[in-house]
């Protein structure tokens, strides 16, 4: 036994090794003609993401929406195309290393970075040490663009960052339920959810409103049973409850909500998108409740009902917020890619400086919102729209 | 001269010296090959990984192989290894300069502090066994991810700042360095390969010197049998918590050198299933086979990433090797062609030995 | 009366608990062996009665049939396929092979139904008993649970005690090798266990998925490893302990949630279960064994 694991192991080190052959150093073909005015060029567009583990349905939305804009880009007139590669990286920081190295090796040019948070921090300075350009569609904690320490100017974001979720969440409430009792459930495991909860806090604190019940956490090993928290939070007369959470546990908060018959206002963020889309929910369930999210799959203006009808009729389901940030990530950097007139003769370099001096400059318009511009520190800007879920569809609620 | 080579390859020495010579050739072949030609940014990135994973392999190996006890919570080790670690390089930060020494003290304080634990957790060791004891080391890897992730610690200019629960540090210009569920972030990565294999070194040395003292063979004496041992005497108490310690010490200096391996570390990396997957090496490698132990950690922790291509299917195929694999090492059948082929190519050498 | 809600909404938790302890504690009992995929049996029960229900249309007696037949074939097969060849090996390499196929089935379930949640249908009730005035509101699915997890209970003490298989089987707990000498096909009554642990897990499934109802393929990892801590704690191989375990995991966690802290729990029902085997190193009702040389 001992010996065939010696021979499995020299075998699987050569393997590894084949990588040295072939391994590029981040792509940028430095040829020395001038390029044609009408040469086609490929970019190399990487992307990690959870593909399996419990966080796979997030990774699988971002690479069916990518794939889309990278195949519609790929086949339109444009001389710049893309050669897409998702790697996954089970939504672990230690894996998101080696799937970022493994795409590094790939020959990556610029990338949508990581899907989830955690890995997104793991890799950041990654990116930076090796000056490759990347916009996260969804990973929301403020360490993929900046740190305490210092800002990753390469690093950027289509999605809004956890702090601001917080501060946009109790301004709304100040500004409409300013004399509500509030209670907020959240995952306190969660980088996502705990960032928004810290932020709303402080922010509450700040805007004098009617916090009753704070310390509904829930974690990932207790994210089925909410009744405890739902009678603390009855009993404290909550009658406004903020969900900084995901729409799976939110169902079950609603359904457990209901069946206890407690019918606070609930109130999510962008995490809540896709509860209506659930399979199987009972959309009667999210009535009245309000959420703020940049993009709603139902949206009547033409480039949202071309991105759903693209994706329903490709993976059968309708998109959620990851796989709209997805998409304009991708579009934003086309966008960019174009508006610098990249060529082959670009130098890697030259390619991650023009790039950030696009994207700090230059306005976006996509699913998630018009007129979107990006702060040197990486941060998007755009307005999140507040929508109330009325006869199981998203309206306006401003 | 000859009596140190005779020493060090004779029947007793033999596994020892030989576990040395595998870890020194691969550390010597992979600089070498690292130096001359380019290899892949994937295969450096495993490599100091792979080291942190062989440390926590063995060093379960030591309480799961030969002391006979199964524990499901060793991840909770590397994690107060780990983020012990982080603090303390942290802390020291500004005032070490020089990166060797300040990864030598974090691994060292990181070691320590785990080994309290583990001097903690061994009451109920002494007190229970088999699948009792299973349940309480799979009990305090999730006490101990459920405590980190509660956990709010940073400096300023006041000193050093404490919250518990829910975080209420308002540090001025200072820094955080565990905020709860984010773990710690903006760590100096001052891990490298080098020190991956000594701390290797070191693990195998400690190992090996425990299991040829006399406390090794109390130790699997009363893992073979208990009550005969006790009968001759033997302080089972004693050299049970010894083993538990040292496996908690060294399974915390692995985690210590793997948080500094990366810029961010969260508590929920450590749980359950880390726990299983290190059980999963020991018990591919073979209990307490020590060289086994090594070369089963790097196969198993390569192998996912060999596997990428496969896409979704690749976490299926790792399952079914795990099933498969159990199935052909305990099979008779397939143990006795095994046994027939291996003495039909290895025939020359057997006769010449 | 809001202590009656956490009381109530813990014993239906803990009910749930108990039903797959069961599961766990039986196979231990007579197989000596920790079977890691009994949550994932769940996971497949679970969307057995989904697909039955939502996709084929079935009345819900059927599904439950369904998901009851599926699941314990299933669990045949894993115990043929997996575990049998491995009798005679150490019981770490059965307890890898078992992790090995919860892995393969989670896996496979992500790549044959999608790794998206899935709500599950409303298939038992949906009503809910007010007393007091409205004060104190319980769902008939509470008393469904806790019932149901009663009668199993009962059932399977009867069974155990009362028949020749269960007499074979206890048989089979006591001396594996007397057992054989007099007669009793060990294969067959190991086979028989799984198939009861996993008809359990597809009861428990279809209860759980109600009573929670958010279907996902990793939806019986987190169900399995409490109810493993409450076989364990109960006393492993015990049928009273297992419901014991279940039931006090389950209202210990739901009170510690409700009066100390939603954010250590998990850290707290933990450490009751280390204090309490320091007191009782067998579990609550476990037997001690002696050893003898």
């Amino acid at each position: 036994m001992k010996k065939l694991l010696v021979v499995l192991l020299s075998i699987l080190c050569v393997l590894s090794l084949a990588g040295c052959s072939n391994g590029g150093n981040g792509g940028g073909n430095s040829g020395e003609d001038a390029p044609a005015a009408d040469e086609t060029v490929y970019v190399k567009l990487g992307c990690s993401g959870p593909l399996s583990g419990d966080a796979k349905v997030y990774g699988e939305a971002v690479r069916n929406a990518a794939q889309i804009a990278v195949d519609e880009i790929n086949a339109s007139d444009s001389n710049i195309k893309f050669e897409f590669n998702m790697a996954d990286d089970e939504a672990d920081g230690e894996k998101a290393v080696s799937a970022y190295s493994s795409l590094y090796d790939w020959g990556m040019q610029v990338s949508l970075f990581t899907v989830t948070s955690g890995s997104g921090a793991a890799v950041a300075a990654n990116y930076d040490e090796d000056k490759i350009f990347a916009i996260t569609p969804s990973g929301s904690a403020t360490a993929l663009v900046y740190t305490a320490e210092k800002n990753f100017p390469g690093n950027f974001q289509m999605c809004f960052t956890d702090p601001n979720q917080g501060v946009a969440s109790a301004d709304y409430m100040a500004e409409h339920f300013a004399d509500k009792k509030i209670g907020i459930i959240y995952k306190s495991d969660d980088v996502y959810s705990a960032g928004v909860y810290e932020k709303f806090m402080s922010e509450a604190a700040a805007k004098n409103l009617n916090v009753v019940y704070k310390d509904g956490a829930f974690t990932n090993d207790s994210a089925t049973d909410f009744s405890t928290q739902l009678t603390a939070a009855k009993d404290a007369g909550a009658d406004l409850v903020f969900l900084p959470i995901y729409y799976q546990p939110a169902s079950l908060i609603l359904k457990q909500a209901s069946d206890m018959g407690y019918a606070p206002t609930f109130f999510g963020v962008d995490g809540m998108d896709g509860i209506l889309t659930l399979e199987g929910f009972d959309t009667s369930l999210a009535e009245g409740l309000y959420l703020l999210t940049p993009f709603a799959a139902d949206a009547d203006d033409e480039l949202t009902k071309h991105f759903v009808d693209a994706y329903v009729s490709a993976h059968g389901e309708t998109p959620n917020q990851f796989a709209a940030d997805a998409y304009d990530c991708v579009y934003a950097i086309h966008q960019a890619l174009e508006n610098i007139g990249y060529n082959s003769m670009y130098s890697t370099n030259a390619l991650y400086d023009d790039m950030i001096a696009q994207f700090t400059t230059m306005t976006f318009n996509g699913l998630t919102g018009e007129n979107m511009t990006w702060a040197e520190n990486g941060e998007v800007s755009k307005a999140p729209k507040a929508v109330i879920i009325e006869n199981g569809v998203y309206v306006s609620a401003d | 001269m000859k009596n140190i080579l005779t020493n060090l390859f004779n029947k007793k020495n033999r596994g020892r010296t030989l576990s040395f010579i595998i870890v020194i050739l691969a550390y010597a072949g992979i600089e070498i090959l690292t130096h001359s030609v380019r290899v892949s940014r994937l295969f450096t990135s495993l490599l100091v990984p792979t080291c942190c994973y062989i440390v926590l392999a063995l060093s379960l190996n030591l309480v799961v192989g030969f002391s006979g006890e199964l524990s499901l919570g060793h991840a909770g080790f590397m994690a107060i290894g780990a983020f012990t670690a982080v603090c303390v390089s942290g802390l020291i930060g500004s005032v070490i300069v020089n990166d060797i020494l300040r990864l030598i003290i974090s691994i060292i304080a990181g070691c320590v502090v785990s080994g309290i634990f583990g001097l903690i957790i061994s009451v109920p060791v002494l007190k229970l066994s088999g699948d009792y004891l299973a349940i309480v080391t799979l009990a305090f890897g999730q006490i101990i991810k459920s405590l980190i992730n509660n956990i709010f610690f940073g400096y300023d200019a006041n000193g050093l700042q404490f919250s518990f629960v829910n975080n209420s540090l308002e540090l001025q210009n200072g820094k955080m360095l565990l905020s709860g569920p984010m773990g710690a972030t903006d760590t100096a990565k001052i891990s490298n390969f080098t020190a991956g294999i000594i701390l290797i070194l070191i693990t195998l040395y400690v190992i090996y010197s425990l299991i040829d003292s006399k406390y090794g063979r109390t130790i699997m004496a009363a893992r073979d049998n208990r009550i005969a041992a006790e009968s001759i005497g033997v302080n089972i108490s004693k050299t049970k918590t010894l083993a538990f310690v040292i496996s908690a010490s060294l399974a915390g200096a692995a985690g210590a050198l793997y948080a500094l391996n990366y810029s961010t570390l969260q508590p929920s990396k450590f749980d359950f299933n880390t726990s299983i997957l290190v059980l999963v090496y020991v018990v591919f490698g073979g209990l307490g086979n020590i060289n086994g132990t090594m070369i089963s950690t790097t196969v198993l922790y390569i192998l996912p990433e060999l596997l990428r291509s496969l896409r979704d299917y690749r976490m299926l195929i790792y399952a079914v090797v795990l099933i498969v694999v159990m199935q052909v090492t305990n099979s008779a059948r397939v143990r006795e062609l095994v046994n027939r082929i291996s003495s039909k190519v290895f025939k020359k050498r057997e006769v010449r030995l | 009366m809001t202590f009656l809600t956490y009381l109530i909404s813990g014993l239906a938790l803990g009910s749930v608990y108990a039903i797959i302890a069961l599961g766990y504690t039986m196979v231990y009992g007579i197989a000596k062996m920790l079977n890691f995929a009994h949550g994932d049996i769940i996971m497949v029960g679970g969307y057995a009665a989904f697909f039955a229900f939502s996709k084929f249309g079935m009345p819900a007696p059927v599904c439950i049939l369904a998901a009851i037949i599926i699941c314990t074939i299933l669990g045949v097969i894993i115990e043929r396929l997996a575990y049998k060849p491995l009798r005679q090996a150490s019981s770490l390499s059965v307890l890898i092979t078992a992790i090995g196929v919860s892995y393969f089935l989670q896996n496979g379930a992500q790549l044959l139904f999608g790794s998206d949640t899935k709500i599950f249908p409303v298939m038992l009730t949906d009503g809910s008993l007010k007393l007091f005035g409205g004060q104190l509101v319980i769902s008939y699915l509470t008393l469904i649970t806790i019932a149901t997890c009663l009668l199993i209970m009962v059932g399977l003490t009867l069974f155990i005690n009362k028949t020749k298989i269960g007499k074979a089987m206890r048989a089979c707990a006591e001396d594996k090798g007397a057992a054989q000498l007099m007669g009793i096909n060990i294969d067959t009554t190991i086979s028989i266990t799984f198939a009861i642990g996993s008809g359990l897990a597809a009861i428990a499934a279809i209860l759980l998925c109600s009573t929670y109802p958010s279907l996902s393929p990793t939806l019986g990892s987190m169900p399995g490893i409490k109810a493993f801590t409450a076989a364990v704690f109960g006393g492993i191989g015990s049928i009273p302990g297992a419901l014991l375990g279940g039931l006090l995991l389950g209202v210990i966690e739901n009170l510690t949630k409700a009066y100390i802290s939603t954010q250590l729990s998990d850290a707290i029902v933990f450490t009751v279960l280390i204090v309490v085997l320091l007191i009782k190193p067998t579990g609550l009702l476990g037997k001690k064994e002696n050893v003898k040389v």
